[in-house]
């Protein structure tokens, strides 16, 4: 028991040593590639044509740097930050709710904006963005981003929902019969920034000015609310395939979705469809960064170049359903077509509020509600 | 020992021959530090790490002796989902031995050649499959517009099914958004593990015993209870040592079918992957570890594992 506590202790000392050993400095040129480049990103973010030959990304940028690209795909934000604590990957797609941890757990490096030479083209809405500049740093390139939709049967609903509270609070829909059993949550303690939301425009009285930092009281009403919404989800969505599933054979009439999901369900000729109510929606925005330690960071940065090829991008927001970082990728996109970029939601930038880690430090007063505490409330939640 | 060097041909065994114990020594310790290390080893990490805690704040694991991580696992929300599963575990059990032995009594006394053939076969087949898609397509059997509800509706006993999903805590709004959909699809993916040693034990309880009971004037009940019944006993608890202690574990069923609320399994890996807290993860999963300590001591008692 002590050789083994000793030995974890001094493995402990070591890494911390080795963190402060390296010097966070962002490169000043670009080598000669590696051969390869290691990356973990989201399902469906790196396509190479495997699934679907029109959305290939990859191969050409293999056959033009001779880096050949290997994918590890993370199923959640908490997921991609252990495989990169872990190490041995070059880069991250990592969502606001990532970015931010890795950042302050010194596992990303300073990226050197003059080495990435379509920096420019850039949507000038995200290039100073908080979930990836810290102190005026930049520790990486965004890569894609777009909202947490309300999907809706539209069966029930003949037009759009105009409010979120249609899955928290009990009411009876158009269809005369009430939303019990018949609406979805997410089942991530991310979740609770939707609750904040609600109630940020519902319940001005309490004072929510962000739905990621919230003092105690706040975070009390929100997961009153949660508890009370408890009540009328039959079950709390975790895959994208299994929602999909329950929206076709379950009856779920209402749920926050992505809108991977809802392209999906339309392809396949169900009356689904989606819309951001009026409270504005949460979203997520993801960048792509680089590993402290990359053991190839020529080739990470050849691909970081290659991510904002605007072909990549747009062919990248047909597939997933999201939204370019690269306006010009709207324009001319066989497969996103002109109208998709506004379809996934591009002109709804300011009614989103992207996926941050809660933290107690922050600017309400008495501090904040730490992404733990969110965790272990929101299981209290499901468990009820 | 000059001998075992100077004769190459026959120094090894000769070796072996005058140290019997070096032998025993060399065939054991492979299987030895497989135990020691691969088996004991992660178990004992494990142990090791639910002492440890984890740092509100930066969310790190702190490495320092300490109790409060054991001392969350008896918070109100954590003693429900210890006291859910274990009730599942026990129900799934309970009803796992009832479908069982009637199966097994007749695999094991009744059914001759080919039929044996069958009924072996029909019993394992399901574990040949994967047990993904069995969940999955247990998913869609209970699905609010599967074939559950649809052939209710076609019998004329659509309310049966709504009285049954109306029961509180066990309803819901479907089959597989309740505890009895979870509960339906545990029972079909461990009824094997029950079935086999039950047909087993009942297979070795000895034909003339039941034709002595009968000769001195038993009735067949009599003859069930006081006979069949104890002799089969031990297999049908190694067979509830499968299912209780696989329910105990399993996080993929639940987040499959049922409603969403967290058994040990789910609760662990929430705790690993999303949370991070690794120190209460390894403390849940002490939980099923001393649950079954107890159970296997009780089964032990009643002479389990002379049926293995």
């Amino acid at each position: 028991m002590t050789f083994m506590k000793t030995a974890i202790a001094s493995l402990a000392a070591l890494a911390a040593v080795a963190g402060i050993a390296m010097a966070q400095e962002a490169r000043k040129e670009i080598g000669p590639g590696e051969g390869q480049v290691d990356i973990v990103a989201w399902p469906g973010y790196i396509e190479r044509g495997e699934t679907d030959k029109n959305y290939d990304w990859v191969t050409a940028f293999e056959k033009e740097t001779g880096c050949k690209v290997n994918v590890k795909t993370a199923a959640t934000s908490d997921e991609m930050v252990t495989l990169m604590n872990q190490g041995g990957f070059d880069l991250v797609t990592a969502s606001g709710d990532a970015s931010l941890r890795l950042v302050a757990g010194k596992k990303v490096q300073p990226i050197n904006i003059s080495l990435i030479k379509d920096w420019g083209t850039l949507d000038d809405r995200l290039k100073e963005a908080p979930w990836h500049t810290v102190d005026g740093v930049h520790y990486g390139v965004p890569y894609q981003w777009g909202p947490n939709v309300l999907a809706y049967n539209t069966k029930v609903f003949k037009d759009a929902p105009k409010s979120w509270s249609v899955v928290f609070e009990e009411q009876t829909l158009p269809d005369g019969k009430s939303n019990k059993g018949r609406v979805q949550a997410f089942d991530g303690p991310i979740y609770v920034a939707d609750g904040a939301l609600y109630l940020m425009k519902t319940k001005p009285e309490l004072g929510i000015k962000n739905p990621y930092e919230l003092n105690q009281a706040q975070f009390d009403a929100v997961i009153a609310l949660l508890k009370n919404q408890r009540q009328l989800v039959g079950r709390y969505w975790h895959d994208a395939m299994v929602q999909i599933d329950d929206f076709k054979n379950e009856g779920v009439v209402a749920s926050g979705s992505w809108p991977f999901q809802v392209n999906l369900l339309e392809a396949d000729k169900q009356p689904i469809s989606s819309t951001i109510p009026a409270e504005g929606a949460t979203g997520w925005a993801d960048t792509t960064m680089m590993h402290a330690e990359a053991p190839h960071p020529n080739c990470a940065y050849l691909w970081l170049n290659h991510s904002l090829n605007p072909k990549l991008q747009g062919d990248l927001a047909a597939w997933f359903g999201s939204v370019p970082s690269v306006p010009a990728a709207c324009k001319g996109n066989e497969l996103l077509t002109d109208a998709g970029c506004a379809t996934n939601g591009f002109e709804n930038f300011d009614k989103i509020w992207f996926w941050r880690t809660p933290t107690a430090k922050c600017g309400v007063e008495g501090g904040c509600v730490p992404y733990s505490q969110w965790d272990k409330a929101y299981r209290e939640v499901m468990s009820q | 020992m000059s001998a075992a060097t100077t004769d190459p041909r026959g120094g090894l065994s000769d070796f072996f021959y005058r140290h019997s114990g070096l032998l025993t020594l060399a065939l054991l310790l492979p299987p030895l530090l497989w135990i020691g290390i691969v088996y004991l080893g992660s178990l004992f990490a494990l142990l090791l790490q639910s002492f440890y805690s984890l740092d509100e704040f930066s969310g790190l694991v702190v490495h320092e002796f300490t109790l409060t991580t054991y001392g969350h696992l008896f918070t109100a929300s954590n003693l429900t989902i210890i006291l859910r599963t274990a009730v599942m575990a026990a129900v799934v059990t309970m009803a796992s031995a009832i479908l069982a032995f009637p199966i097994a009594y007749y695999a094991a006394r009744y059914a001759k050649g080919g039929w044996k053939a069958l009924f072996y076969l029909a019993v394992m087949m399901p574990l040949w499959s994967s047990y993904l898609v069995k969940v999955y397509a247990w998913k869609l059997i209970l699905a609010k517009e599967g074939i559950i509800t649809w052939m209710a509706e076609k019998l004329h006993i659509g309310w049966l099914l709504d009285a049954l999903l109306a029961v509180p805590v066990i309803g819901g709004s479907s089959l597989s958004f309740s505890y009895i959909g979870t509960f339906i699809v545990f029972v079909y993916i461990w009824l094997p593990y029950m079935i086999l040693p039950t047909q087993a034990a009942l297979e070795r309880v000895p034909k003339n015993f039941i034709e002595a009971s009968a000769d001195l004037g038993a009735s067949p009940r009599q003859t069930f209870r006081t006979v069949i019944l104890p002799l089969a006993l031990p297999g049908v608890i190694a067979g509830s040592i499968f299912t209780f202690s696989l329910t105990l574990g399993d996080y993929i069923i639940p987040q499959i079918v049922g409603n969403s609320r967290p058994f040990i399994g789910t609760a662990v890996y929430a705790l690993q992957g999303t949370a991070g807290d690794i120190p209460l993860a390894a403390a849940f999963t002490v939980v099923p570890v001393v649950i079954m300590g107890f159970y296997l001591t009780i089964a032990r008692r009643m002479g389990a594992f002379d049926a293995l």
